[in-house]
C-alpha cells in the first residue's frame, strides 16, 4: 500500500481515538470544573484523584438495562443518537492539527484532508448536527423530547445565520476556505482573533448556542423539561448522546483555535524552534502540543462559562440571535469591507 | 470506479426520492428526502462542483428540511389526521398526472442526447465560480438575489401582526 494512503489512515484512527479520549475525559473535567466552582470535591473515588471516573461512567452506561418505549418509532429512535455521534466525528476531519512530519524519509502533514471549501464543510457538518437531536426527540414519542428537539432545531437554524455571516467577515479577510492556509497565515504575523475581534464574539457565542451548552441549553433544560429530546433514552444510547455533545465542543474549540489563534502556530515559534533546534518533526510536536494547549484552554472556557452563566429564556435567546448577532454579524462585514478597500486590498 | 459511484449514487437518489412520496409518515417522508438530497450532492462532487454540492448540503440538508421537520413536528401530524381527499379530485389528479407523463414522454422519447462535454474541468472550484458569477454573470446574480431579498421582506410583512390601522 501507498505510504501516504497509510498515514492518513493512521492519522484518521488516531484522531478516532483522540477526540474520544478527549471528550471522556471533558466529562470528568467538567464535574471537576463544577466542584471547584462550587466549593466541593467532585469525583475522587475511582483510582487516582478520581482518574478512572471517566471508565466507571462508562461501564455503568453499558450495564443499565436499555428501554425503547413501546410506542415509539423504534429504527428512528435507534437512527437518533447514531446520527447524533456521526456528524459529531465527521467535522473533525479537516483540522489542521500539526505541521509537516518526517517518518520514513518522507514528508507527511497532519491533516486528513485539506479541501478547497475546508470552511463551508465544516459548516455544513454543524447544520446536520441537529438531525440527531430532532430525530431522536421526536422518536421518543414524548410532549418534552418533542418540545426539546423543536427548540433545538429553532435554535440551531437561528445561530447558525450570524455564525455563517460571522465566518464570510474570516473567509473576506483570509481570502481562503482552506483551513490549513488559514492557520498558516497567523504564522508570522498577528493571529486573525486582533483583525476580527467582533467576528471571533460572534462566532463564540453562535458556538455555544450550537452546541447546546448553558447558557443556551434550552433543547435539555432539566428544570422545565426534564432532560429534553433524551428524555426517554437509556443505557448507552443516552451516552451517545451525552458523548457527541463532548465530542462537538472539542471539535469546535480546535476550530475556534484554527480560525482565530493561530492554530498549532504561536508567537515567536521560529526563533524558539531555532534557539532550541529542533527538527521539523519535534517542531511540529511543539505546535500541536501548543495547539492542544490552546484547545483545553477554550474546553474548560465552555465548562466555566456553564457553571457561570444561568440559563437564558426562550425569547431571550431568540431576541439575541436575530435582533443583536446577526445585525452586529452584518456590520462586522461591512466593516471589514470598508478596512480592507482603505488597505488598498481590494480594488 | 467513477461508474459504480455514479450507479449507486443514481439509484439511492432515484429509491428514496419514491420512498418520499410512497412513505406513509411525513417526518419519514421528509427524512427520504434528506438522503436524496445527499445523492444528488453527490453527484455534484463527481462533476467536480465541490462549492455546489456544500451549497446544496448547507442550504437544503440544514436549513430548509430542518425547518421542514420542524413544522412537521410542531403540528405532530400522523396518519389518522391526514384528511381523506374527494374521489373526483383523485380522478382529476390521476388525468392531470397522466397527461403530463404523456407530454414529457412523446417529448424526450425523440430527443437527441448530446454527451456533455465541460469546456474547463476546474469551474466548479470556489474561486473560478466566484470569479465568474461577479464577472460575467453580474447583473443576473444580482436580480437574483434582489428577488430572494423580495421574497424574505415579504415574508415577514406576511407573518407580521397588523397593530393600528
Amino acid at each position: 500500500m501507498e505510504a501516504g494512503l497509510l498515514f492518513k489512515i493512521i492519522l484518521v484512527v488516531a484522531m478516532f481515538a483522540v477526540s474520544l479520549l478527549v471528550a471522556m475525559y471533558s466529562t470528568f473535567l467538567e464535574r471537576k470544573v463544577s466542584a471547584w466552582m462550587q466549593n466541593r470535591k467532585g469525583p475522587n473515588r475511582a483510582g487516582p484523584l478520581g482518574l478512572l471516573q471517566p471508565l466507571a461512567d462508562g461501564v455503568k452506561m453499558f450495564m443499565k438495562e436499555e428501554i425503547i418505549p413501546n410506542v415509539s418509532n423504534k429504527a428512528l429512535f435507534i437512527i437518533g443518537p447514531c446520527v447524533a455521534m456521526t456528524t459529531a466525528l465527521m467535522a473533525g476531519a479537516l483540522i489542521p492539527w500539526g505541521g509537516d512530519i518526517e517518518l520514513w524519509g518522507r514528508t507527511f502533514t497532519l491533516q486528513v484532508a485539506d479541501l478547497n471549501i475546508g470552511v463551508l464543510y465544516i459548516f455544513g457538518i454543524t447544520s446536520l448536527g441537529v438531525y440527531g437531536i430532532m430525530i431522536g426527540g421526536w422518536a421518543s414519542n414524548n410532549k418534552y423530547s418533542l418540545m426539546g428537539a423543536i427548540r433545538a432545531s429553532a435554535q440551531m437554524i437561528s445561530y447558525e445565520i450570524a455564525m455563517g455571516l460571522a465566518i464570510i467577515a474570516l473567509i473576506m479577510s483570509t481570502g481562503t476556505m482552506s483551513l490549513k492556509e488559514i492557520a498558516d497565515q497567523q504564522d508570522a504575523g498577528l493571529a486573525n482573533f486582533v483583525y476580527q475581534p467582533l467576528g471571533f464574539l460572534i462566532f463564540l457565542i453562535c458556538a455555544f448556542a450550537e452546541l447546546n451548552r448553558a447558557p443556551f441549553d434550552m433543547p435539555e433544560s432539566e428544570s422545565e423539561l426534564i432532560g429534553g429530546y433524551h428524555t426517554e433514552y437509556s443505557s448507552m444510547k443516552l451516552g451517545l448522546f451525552l458523548f457527541a455533545e463532548y465530542i462537538n465542543m472539542f471539535i469546535s474549540s480546535a476550530v475556534i483555535v484554527t480560525f482565530y489563534f493561530g492554530g498549532y502556530h504561536f508567537p515567536f515559534q521560529n526563533e524558539i524552534n531555532e534557539a532550541l533546534g529542533l527538527s521539523t518533526t519535534m517542531a511540529t510536536a511543539l505546535g500541536t502540543g501548543i495547539m492542544f494547549l490552546k484547545v483545553f484552554f477554550f474546553i474548560f472556557f465552555f465548562m466555566w462559562i456553564r457553571w457561570t452563566l444561568p440559563r437564558f429564556r426562550y425569547d431571550q435567546l431568540m431576541r439575541l440571535g436575530w435582533k443583536s448577532l446577526i445585525p452586529l454579524a452584518i456590520l462586522n462585514i461591512l466593516v471589514t469591507g470598508v478596512v480592507m478597500w482603505m488597505n488598498g486590498k481590494i480594488n | 470506479m467513477t461508474h459504480y459511484v455514479f450507479y449507486f449514487l443514481s439509484f439511492l437518489a432515484i429509491l428514496s426520492g419514491l420512498m418520499v412520496v410512497f412513505s406513509k409518515n411525513p417526518i419519514h417522508s421528509v427524512l427520504y428526502l434528506v438522503i436524496t438530497f445527499f445523492a444528488i450532492a453527490g453527484h455534484y462532487i463527481l462533476l467536480n462542483a465541490q462549492f455546489l454540492a456544500v451549497v446544496h448540503i448547507v442550504v437544503y440538508a440544514g436549513a430548509i428540511m430542518v425547518l421542514f421537520l420542524y413544522v412537521l413536528m410542531l403540528l405532530n401530524l400522523n396518519v389518522s389526521a391526514e384528511p381523506v381527499k374527494k374521489t373526483w379530485v383523485k380522478v382529476a389528479g390521476v388525468i392531470s398526472g397522466g397527461m403530463l407523463l404523456l407530454t414529457l414522454v412523446a417529448t424526450f422519447g425523440k430527443a437527441e442526447t448530446q454527451p456533455l462535454i465541460q469546456k474547463d474541468a476546474t469551474i466548479g472550484v470556489t474561486a473560478n465560480l466566484g470569479k465568474i458569477l461577479f464577472n460575467e454573470f453580474a447583473l443576473p446574480f444580482e436580480i437574483s438575489s434582489v428577488l430572494l431579498l423580495g421574497a424574505m421582506v415579504g415574508a415577514i410583512m406576511l407573518s407580521k401582526k397588523e397593530v393600528n390601522k
